[in-house]
């Protein structure tokens, strides 16, 4: 029997939110802090219910008034010991953004589910990936999933990554909003005997204790502070590593994998290879199989992980590839180009590789992206493998009509 | 590789997305592969809404909604008149539309396979309120046989124990023989 079919008798068809929730449950985090917010209320709903069933007896859940103290109640619970855990998306992750940076340089390792959504105004409550991508700097890992079942993976091999003592960082683990957090699918929930083997309790190493006072996020002057922000950067370092380490020790106690830092799909002799995040990585799969079944060299490399970014995977699974293509949900406006797109152009710089980059900016504020519209990028990309490059980056399926 | 789409047409408060999701739920007890999501409108009682589930032998990896559908389910005849149920559907698809009314009542602009079920008639009957969405996918079993009507009455029982899913057993029975016997 293929894992696939092992998996298949173990599956129940649930909602995203919930096998995530059951993850973090699974993974007996001490506090939950987190306050509702569409389309993350899932996710919490389903927390709240557990606690108030007796199913999570060492977790306390705190109800506060907003996001920026559901992440600061999680600073001090951290601080003292405790696994800790929050979700939230758009608004409230934007509102949390000062505690975000306290957060890890605190080098707390809090673990918080992300459900992608579009920021305002216009208010929109559905997806792109503008909300985390506008985080990329507050510090912290962050993780795309592809399907539920990798987000509720993540779960536990983030707070593994997370609490790891060489590590020390939090983690977001990025899921497309409604794609991914609505949908109904199969999926295998974490057991609990496989997630006490993968994750052992929390260990800290440095503990807000009376009995041992300490200062955590203390004041630091010129003279050292440059050095806090470099040990978190060679921490971002330690965690390349690691994030590769979690996937493939999850993989062999779970069997499952959906690559470490990046995952390549048919880029082994790719002409032309698609980079992207999220919830997109499926139907580029199913479009690339259809142009492999006529002879088209196309590939798909999957940035797992934006933070740290996987600039010796990127360019390891890039080196020969003519034409490489971006695809962002999200757009740094004042450049023209999502962060997919500079970082990618960024990391091939000072590099022997000189293929063409091309970024499109799709699926804002959660329009639909068809299989044609990805048709219609490959097109384009094989005209710039014959052709040569003509714009860098641009907007995907614009209504002409509204503008 | 074989991949069924089905579309739902309902209105906010009919239970499209319940709907979708219980065929998802039915279909992996059938031993398929399954995906169910909506597109959520801003959620309003009445307003127009869609709801999506595939079907499948293999993992389902697509995430685009569905713009050909094999099947259309729609909850609600007055929507007929707002949206284009039909759009994209498949010229030997199947349109299912709950209403008293025959088949031929209903100009569509399409190829695909028109069937009708008075849901509103059986569900007034059997459960005592006008909630069609089980009783459409109970119909739905019949008229395209994607599906065992036993995993939907399984799924419809686990979702809602005692006698609201018990009532919503007979109810899905109740249009599966009318469907059926309809089409023999």
């Amino acid at each position: 029997m293929t894992a696939q079919e092992v998996d298949k008798k173990k599956m129940v068809v649930v909602e995203g939110s919930y096998a995530v929730a059951h993850s973090v449950k699974i993974c007996k985090p001490n506090v939950i802090s987190a306050y509702p917010i569409t389309p993350q209320t899932h996710i919490v709903e389903n927390l709240s219910q557990f606690i108030a069933d007796g199913e999570m007896p060492d977790c306390e859940y705190h109800n506060v008034e907003s996001e920026f103290s559901a992440l600061s109640a999680l600073v001090g619970a951290s601080a003292v010991g405790a696994r800790t855990y929050s979700a939230t998306t758009s608004q409230g992750l934007e509102l949390m953004h000062e505690v975000l940076f306290n957060v890890s340089g605190m080098r707390l390792p809090i673990v918080m589910t992300i459900i992608n959504r579009a920021v305002s105004a216009p208010i929109n409550i559905w997806n792109d990936h503008q909300d985390s991508i506008s985080q990329r700097d507050t510090g912290w890992i962050q993780l795309y999933a592809e399907d539920t079942q990798e987000a509720a993976d993540m779960t536990a091999q983030a707070h593994k990554i997370a609490e790891d003592k060489d590590v020390l960082l939090p983690v977001m683990i990025c899921m497309d909003g409604y794609i991914l957090s609505h949908v109904y699918e199969p999926v295998v929930l974490l057991e609990q005997d496989l997630v006490d083997e993968y994750l052992p309790g929390y260990a800290p190493v440095f503990v807000l204790d009376p009995k041992n006072p300490m200062t955590f996020g203390a004041f630091a002057a010129p003279s050292t502070y440059t050095e806090f922000r470099y040990l978190q950067e060679q921490a971002m370092g330690v965690a390349l590593k690691k994030i590769e380490d979690a996937a493939n020790k999850f993989n062999e106690i779970f069997g499952r994998y959906y690559g470490g830092l990046i995952d390549e799909y048919e880029t082994e002799d790719a002409e032309i290879i698609i980079m992207a995040m999220g919830s997109i990585i499926g139907t580029i799969k199913d479009v690339i199989d259809a142009r492999r079944s006529k002879g088209e060299k196309i590939g798909l490399l999957k940035v797992r992980s934006f933070r740290p970014f996987p600039v010796e995977a990127t360019r390891k699974a890039l080196k020969n590839a003519k034409v490489i293509v971006t695809l962002d949900k999200n757009i740094s406006i004042g450049l023209n180009e999502g962060a997919l797109c500079t970082e990618t152009k960024a990391c091939l710089h000072n590099t022997n590789i000189d293929a063409p980059v091309i970024g499109y900016t799709v699926g804002l504020g959660g329009r639909d992206i068809p299989i044609h519209t990805i048709e219609n990028i490959i097109d384009q990309a094989k005209e710039v493998m014959s052709s040569g490059i003509t714009v860098e980056s641009q907007f995907t399926d614009l209504r002409e009509d509204l503008i | 590789m074989d991949v069924k789409e089905i579309r739902i047409h309902g209105r906010g408060g009919q239970g499209s997305v319940t709907a979708a999701e219980l065929l998802a739920v039915a279909a992996f007890e059938d031993g398929k592969y399954s995906q169910a999501f909506p597109a959520f409108g801003v959620e309003r009682r009445g307003a127009p809404v869609q709801a999506f589930t595939r079907i499948s032998d293999s993992p389902i990896r697509l995430r685009s909604q569905i713009y050909e559908p094999d099947y259309v389910i729609v909850q609600d005849p007055t929507l007929l008149e707002v949206v284009e149920v039909a759009s994209g559907t498949k010229d030997d698809g199947i349109i299912l539309i709950n209403s008293e009314f025959p088949p031929d009542k209903f100009e569509l602009d399409t190829k695909a396979n028109i069937m009708t079920v008075d849901a509103t008639k059986i569900a007034l009957d059997i459960i005592g309120r006008p909630i069609v969405n089980t009783v459409l996918l109970g119909a739905f079993a019949g008229t395209t046989g994607e599906i065992n009507p036993e995993s939907i009455k399984d799924a419809v029982k686990e979702r809602f124990p005692g006698k609201v899913g018990e009532k919503n057993a007979v109810a899905i029975q109740k249009a599966y023989d009318i469907i059926t016997g309809a089409k023999a």
